[in-house]
Parts: structure tokens; C-alpha cells; sequence
């Protein structure tokens, strides 16, 4: 496929980014830059000056919403790119009714406890719906053990399964991203497969 | 009777287990686990009571905090 026709695909779909901190923020810029048509951005969190380490945020945008600045960023990068803010908490009802329109859903949370609340509730309500996640990506080097694989029929999981974040083993821009960028790679290639 | 556990054939005492004894029994240490036997979603509160029985297959995944 030659780039306008996966970018003129790309436009029909909507994706929904669970937690726009280091892999929310960076893999809905990767999938702005590609051609989605429109993001759902959700976080209830303002940007913090640490958040600059591995969030694609800039230091003038520190106390604002995640969402909102990610948003600018996006516009900066493409206005042309429908983008919808949500700044909430998700939970399980939030996410029936945010997520039933969207054609694929990005976990991107930072605690494990969302990321099961995501994981069960998109297998109950949506399993049909394509759902990415993101699992273990703290430190750096180790790139080998960094893998993608299926886990039910539309989840896939992108991380090395085993480094959790820690004072001692803190999440760092390269390896964050790396994961983040897997997710959109991801997230591509089962858009391009699918019709709307 | 044996089961399966994330690919591998377990040995496991007695004709059925719940998820949350064979949790403790095989020393899943991390809090936060997603489980399934034979494919399908056992969630959180349910693992109490869904019994695992002879050739099941059991997926026991842990989640990360980071990201």
C-alpha cells in the first residue's frame, strides 16, 4: 500500500487511548502521524514536571489536563485529525459507554488495578472489539525480552511481562516508547485489515 | 488430575480446585492476576467459585504496573 491509500484508510477509524501518560502520549502521537481519522483521548491527570522525562508533553504545559495538552500537540502536528476529550477516571460503566463507538481501544493506565479493570471490562462488554495493552516496561536495555503476543481472540499485549515500575527500576522515555510505538504499529495493522 | 497451567501439564491433588486455591498453591505472588479457564474470563470476584476440573486449561497473566 503506498502511504495515501493507508492514510485514506487509516481516516475511517476511531481509537480510543486509555491513560495519556508515556504510552497513551506517545502512541496516539504515532497514530496521528500515520492517518487516524479520530482519537478519543481519556486521563484524568494534569502534566507534571516528571511527566516531561517520557510523555510527549512541554514544559509550558505543566498543570494543565493531560488530555487537553495532548490534544494541542496532536492539532500542532495534524488539525485535520477529529480528536475527542474525555477527562475522567475510567471505570467500568464509563468504559461501555465511551467505548462502544470506537473501532479499537489502547490501554495505556499506569497501575496494574486499571489495567485489569480495562482488561476484564473490554472482555465482557467488547470482545470483539480489537483491545491493546501495554505490560511491563520499566528500566532500560533488555530489548530483546520485549515481545507482542495474543491473549484472546481481539487482545493483544505489547511489554516484557516482568519490569514493574519501582524507585529503583522507574520507566524511562526509550523503552516507554518503544512499547507505546509497538502498540500503534499494532493498532495499524489490524485497522488496515478490517473494513468499515 | 492434570490440568493445564499457561501451556504446561500440572499435576494438581483431588478431582477439582478453585482459581483462587490454585492461585495460592502454585505461588502466583503478584496481586494483580487475569485468569481463564478453557479460553473464557474468570473475573476477579468470581475466582472463589470457579472450579477448575480435570483437563482444564487454565491462563493465569500477570499485570504491570508502568506505562
Amino acid at each position: 500500500m503506498t502511504v495515501a491509500q493507508i492514510r485514506k484508510h487509516l481516516s475511517q477509524f476511531t481509537i480510543a487511548i486509555a491513560g495519556c501518560g508515556g504510552l497513551g502520549s506517545n502512541a496516539a502521537v504515532a497514530l496521528a502521524r500515520a492517518g487516524i481519522g479520530k482519537l478519543l483521548l481519556v486521563d484524568f491527570d494534569l502534566v507534571e514536571p516528571s511527566n516531561l522525562y517520557r510523555q510527549y508533553f512541554f514544559c509550558d504545559q505543566i498543570g494543565t489536563f493531560k488530555t487537553d495538552a495532548l490534544a494541542e500537540n496532536i492539532h500542532r502536528i495534524d488539525n485535520s485529525i477529529e480528536l475527542e476529550t474525555k477527562n475522567i477516571k475510567l471505570d467500568e460503566l464509563a468504559v461501555i459507554q465511551l467505548f462502544s463507538d470506537v473501532d479499537l481501544v489502547i490501554e495505556a493506565f499506569d497501575q496494574a488495578a486499571e489495567k485489569q479493570m480495562l482488561l476484564e471490562a473490554m472482555l465482557v462488554n467488547f470482545p470483539e472489539k480489537p483491545f491493546i495493552m501495554g505490560n511491563g516496561m520499566a528500566g532500560y536495555g533488555n530489548f530483546e525480552a520485549i515481545k507482542q503476543l495474543q491473549w484472546d481472540k481481539q487482545v493483544y499485549i505489547c511489554g516484557d511481562f516482568t519490569n514493574e515500575i519501582s524507585e529503583d527500576n522507574p520507566p524511562l522515555a526509550p523503552r516507554v516508547g518503544i512499547v507505546a510505538n509497538m502498540q500503534a504499529n499494532l493498532a495499524m495493522e489490524l485497522l488496515l485489515k478490517m473494513s468499515k | 488430575m492434570q490440568i493445564f497451567l499457561n501451556n504446561r501439564p500440572e499435576q494438581i491433588e483431588g478431582d477439582e480446585i478453585t482459581i483462587s486455591e490454585l492461585i495460592r498453591q502454585k505461588n502466583f505472588t503478584f496481586k494483580l492476576l487475569v485468569t481463564k479457564i478453557n479460553g473464557k474470563l474468570v473475573r476477579v470476584g468470581e475466582r472463589d467459585t470457579t472450579r477448575v476440573r480435570n483437563g482444564d486449561t487454565v491462563e493465569v497473566m500477570h499485570l504491570i504496573s508502568g506505562g
